[in-house]
C-alpha cells in the first residue's frame, strides 16, 4: 500500500459521495466569480427558481472586461458595460460579495484570491476560467469549469468528477541569475507538449520549485493548463504558511494554530503513487520565448526558429508551419532578431508585484526603443498598483515611457480596448500566443516581465541577461 | 438538456491540431450574456475576412474562401472532425454553445482538451475520441468526398460508416445516461441534499475557519 499523493489528500478530503461508476461529487470550497462565465449561470439559477447554495462561497469580481483607463468615467464599450451591469444585478440579487471594479482590492480574479486570503491550503477552489490553477501554488485542488458547471456549484457547492490520473514533475537544480518561474514553467510545455498534461494533474516539485516564491508558484501553477493539465499543485512548506498568514480571509487566533497543523499535512507522502513523474534539470536553463501560436512553441532566447521540415511528425509540421506564416517568421531565423511593436506586462500569469519588480530592474535609467509603439504595464490588483506606487515602481516606467494602467485581464484577451491590431508583434508575459488571442491578426511572444522589459527597451526579442 | 441517441451525418472537417476555443468563438462575442446566437460567429476569425464585433449581422460579410465553413458542400454537416488536443485553451462554454447554434451535435477527434470535453456532455454534445489511423481515413474521405457520412449509436457506442461498423467508443458510464436521457446534472446532484449538509457539518468541525464568513 503506498501513501498519498497531495492530490490524493486533497480528493479524499472533499467527497461527499462516490458513485458505482468512481464519479464523485467533490464538496468545492470556494467559488470565484468573473463577468464574463457567470450570466448564462445566474440565468439558469433563475429559470429553476434555485438559490446559490452556500453564499458565503462566493467572491465575485469584475476583471475580463474592465478598461485599464478612465475608469472614473462610465465604460465606453456598451457591450462591455451591460456584461458588468449583469453581475452586479447578479450579485447583488443573489446577495453574493462582490468587489466594485473602482475598489482598491478589485483586479484579476486569480490574483486577488490568495492575495485577499480567499484561497486557502486544502481549499478547492473552482472559477469559470482555465487558469484556476493559479491558486494550486497554495496547496489547494484548483480548476477551471465551464459555465453549466458554474452554475451547478452555485446550486449544489458540488461537482461530478472523475478523479484524475497524477503527475509529478520535478524541477532540479539551481537557476542562473535572470531566470525566472516564467522560463520554468514554460521550458516544461515545450517538453510535456500543450496535451502532455490532458487528463492528469500535475504536482510540481524539486529544489527548483522549493526556492521560487509563492508569487512564483502561481505562475507555474497558472500555465498547467497550457500543459493541458486540469490542475497544478505544490505542498505547503513555510513560505506557503508565511504568505498566508494574516490576509483579510486567512483564519486569525486560535483557529489559525488549527488551520496550520492541518496545512502542513498538505504534502505528498515519500512513497506516494504517481502514473508518471518527469524530472527537469534546470540549472543551466536560459531564458524562454514562444515563436509561435501554442504554447509549446518555445526555444531559449538564442536560439533560431525551428525548422518544420526537421519535425517529424507530418502533423507537427503542418502545425509549426501554419504558426510560421501567421506569425510572419521564417525558420532558421534568430530569435533575437525580432523586432517587436508592443510590450505587454501583466495577466493573471505575471502581474504580481515581483512580477513588476522583476520588470522594473531592467528598466530602470532606460528608454523604450523608438519602434515599440506601447508599452503596456497592468498591475494584477489594486493593492499591487498602490504597492508598486510606494516603492516607485511607476515612476521608473512612466519614465522610461511604459503605460501605467489600472488593474485587470487587460491585452491577454483583448477583451477590452487594449489590443492588439492585425500584424502588431507583442512581447508579453500572458499565457496564451493563439492566433488572434491579443488582437485579431496579433502576434504573440511569450516570455517572462524580466524579458519583456528588455525587448521593449531593445526593440526586439533580446536576452535579459545582457541587461542585468 | 436534449437527448441524444443516434445520429446519421456527414462531417465537417477542421484540419488543424490543438484548435483552441479562442479560434472556435473568438473573445469579443463572450460579452454576450445570452446562451444562444454565437452559431453565425463559430470561427470568426477564420471563417470571414472582416473583423466581426458583438450584435453585428454576419450577412454580407467577406467569407474567407479558403475556410471549410464555407464551402456549401459542407453545410449539412453535424458532426465535426477534429484532430489532436481539439478545444484546448480558454473554459469558455461558449465554444460548445457556438457549435450546438451551428447545428453541431457530435465531435469525432484523437483526443480533447479536458473542459472542453466536459462542458460538452453538459450541453448535450457527443465528443468521442477515436483511433488516431481511423480520424486519419475519416479525413482523407471527407476531404475526398464531402458527402462521407457516418452514424453514431450512442446507446451501443458504436460508429457505422455504410452501414458496416468502423469503431466502438469509450464513454464515461454516467455521462452517457445523462445524454440518453437528456438529464439535468443539477437536479441529479440535488438529491444527494441530505449528504452535501452532513459534510458540511463535519467539515465546519473539522475546519471551522472555512466557515468563518458565513
Amino acid at each position: 500500500m503506498s501513501g498519498l499523493s497531495l492530490y490524493d489528500k486533497l480528493w479524499n478530503a472533499h467527497v461527499v459521495h462516490t458513485q458505482e461508476d468512481a464519479t464523485s461529487l467533490i464538496y468545492i470550497d470556494r467559488h470565484l466569480v468573473h463577468e464574463v462565465t457567470s450570466p448564462q449561470a445566474f440565468e439558469g439559477l433563475r429559470l429553476a427558481g434555485r438559490q446559490p447554495w452556500r453564499k458565503a462561497s462566493v467572491l465575485a469580481v469584475p476583471d475580463h472586461n474592465v478598461p485599464t483607463t478612465k475608469r472614473d468615467q462610465e465604460i465606453e464599450d456598451p457591450v462591455s458595460r451591460k456584461q458588468l451591469a449583469a453581475l452586479d444585478e447578479n450579485c447583488s440579487s443573489f446577495d453574493l460579495q462582490k468587489f466594485e471594479m473602482n475598489d482598491i482590492r478589485q483586479g484579476i480574479v486569480h490574483v486577488i484570491g490568495p492575495e485577499q486570503g480567499a484561497s486557502l491550503p486544502g481549499m478547492t477552489i473552482v472559477c469559470g476560467d482555465s487558469h484556476t490553477s493559479t491558486h494550486g501554488a497554495l496547496a489547494a485542488l484548483a480548476f477551471g469549469i465551464g459555465t453549466s458547471e458554474v452554475e451547478h456549484v452555485l446550486a449544489t457547492q458540488c461537482l461530478l468528477l472523475k478523479k484524475t490520473n497524477s503527475m509529478r514533475v520535478d524541477l532540479e537544480g539551481e537557476l542562473q541569475a535572470g531566470i525566472s518561474a516564467k522560463d520554468l514553467v514554460l521550458a516544461v510545455i515545450a517538453e510535456i507538449g500543450t496535451a502532455g498534461g490532458t487528463g492528469y494533474t500535475i504536482e510540481f516539485a524539486g529544489s527548483a520549485i522549493r526556492d521560487l516564491s509563492i508569487e512564483g508558484r502561481m505562475t507555474i501553477c497558472n500555465m498547467a493548463i497550457e500543459a493541458g493539465a486540469r490542475a497544478g499543485i505544490i505542498g505547503v512548506d513555510e513560505r506557503t504558511l508565511e504568505y498566508v498568514a494574516g490576509r483579510p480571509f486567512s483564519p486569525k487566533g486560535a483557529e489559525w494554530e488549527q488551520a496550520k497543523a492541518s496545512w502542513c499535512e498538505l504534502v505528498s507522502d515519500p512513497d506516494a503513487h504517481f502514473d508518471k513523474v518527469i524530472t527537469i534539470d534546470v540549472s543551466a536553463l536560459k531564458p524562454q520565448v514562444s515563436w509561435g501560436t501554442s504554447p509549446e512553441m518555445v526555444v531559449a532566447v538564442d536560439a533560431l526558429v525551428p525548422d518544420p521540415a526537421e519535425e517529424s511528425s507530418d502533423s507537427k509540421a503542418e502545425g509549426m508551419r501554419n504558426a510560421l506564416r501567421y506569425m510572419g517568421l521564417e525558420a532558421g531565423q534568430a530569435v533575437k532578431d525580432i523586432t517587436i511593436d508592443k510590450v505587454f506586462i501583466g495577466s493573471c500569469t505575471n502581474s504580481r508585484i515581483e512580477d513588476l519588480r522583476a520588470a522594473a530592474v531592467v528598466v530602470q535609467g532606460r528608454q523604450l526603443a523608438e519602434n515599440i509603439k506601447l508599452g503596456l504595464i497592468v498591475p494584477g490588483s489594486g493593492l499591487i498598483k498602490q504597492q508598486a506606487e510606494k516603492e516607485g515602481l511607476d515612476k521608473i516606467f512612466k519614465a522610461a515611457g511604459f503605460e501605467w494602467r489600472e488593474p485587470g485581464c487587460s491585452m491577454c484577451l483583448g477583451m477590452n480596448a487594449d489590443q492588439l491590431e492585425a500584424g502588431e508583434r507583442c512581447a508579453s508575459t500572458s499565457n496564451r500566443n493563439f492566433e488572434g488571442r491579443q488582437g485579431q491578426g496579433g502576434r504573440t511572444h511569450l516570455l517572462s516581465p524580466a524579458m519583456a522589459a528588455a525587448a521593449g527597451i531593445a526593440g526586439h526579442l533580446a536576452d535579459v541577461r545582457d541587461y542585468l | 438538456m436534449q437527448a441524444f441517441t443516434t445520429l446519421s451525418s456527414s462531417l465537417l472537417p477542421i484540419d488543424r491540431p490543438n484548435v483552441d476555443t479562442d479560434a472556435i468563438i473568438p473573445k469579443q462575442y463572450l460579452k454576450s450574456i445570452r446562451r444562444s446566437g454565437f452559431g453565425p460567429n463559430l470561427f470568426d476569425d477564420w471563417r470571414y475576412l472582416d473583423p466581426g464585433e458583438p450584435d453585428q449581422s454576419c450577412e454580407g460579410r467577406r467569407l474567407n474562401p479558403e475556410f471549410i465553413l464555407n464551402d456549401e458542400r459542407y453545410h449539412k454537416a453535424e458532426i465535426v472532425l477534429g484532430r489532436e488536443n481539439f478545444g484546448c485553451g480558454s473554459s469558455r462554454e461558449h465554444a460548445v454553445w457556438a457549435f450546438q447554434d451551428y447545428g453541431i451535435k457530435a465531435l469525432l477527434a484523437p483526443s480533447f482538451a479536458d473542459i472542453f470535453f466536459s462542458n460538452c456532455f453538459k450541453n448535450g454534445l457527443l465528443p468521442i475520441v477515436l483511433d488516431q489511423a481511423l480520424i486519419d481515413e475519416l479525413f482523407a474521405a471527407s476531404l475526398a468526398d464531402a458527402e462521407t457520412s457516418v452514424s453514431i449509436d450512442l446507446d451501443n457506442q458504436i460508429i457505422l460508416r455504410d452501414g458496416k461498423q468502423i469503431a466502438h467508443f469509450e464513454v464515461d458510464e454516467f455521462k452517457k445516461h445523462c445524454l440518453l436521457n437528456g438529464l439535468d446534472e443539477i437536479g441529479i446532484t440535488l438529491k444527494y441534499a441530505d449528504k452535501i449538509k452532513a459534510f458540511e457539518a463535519a467539515q465546519k468541525s473539522s475546519a471551522p475557519w472555512l466557515y468563518s464568513n458565513d
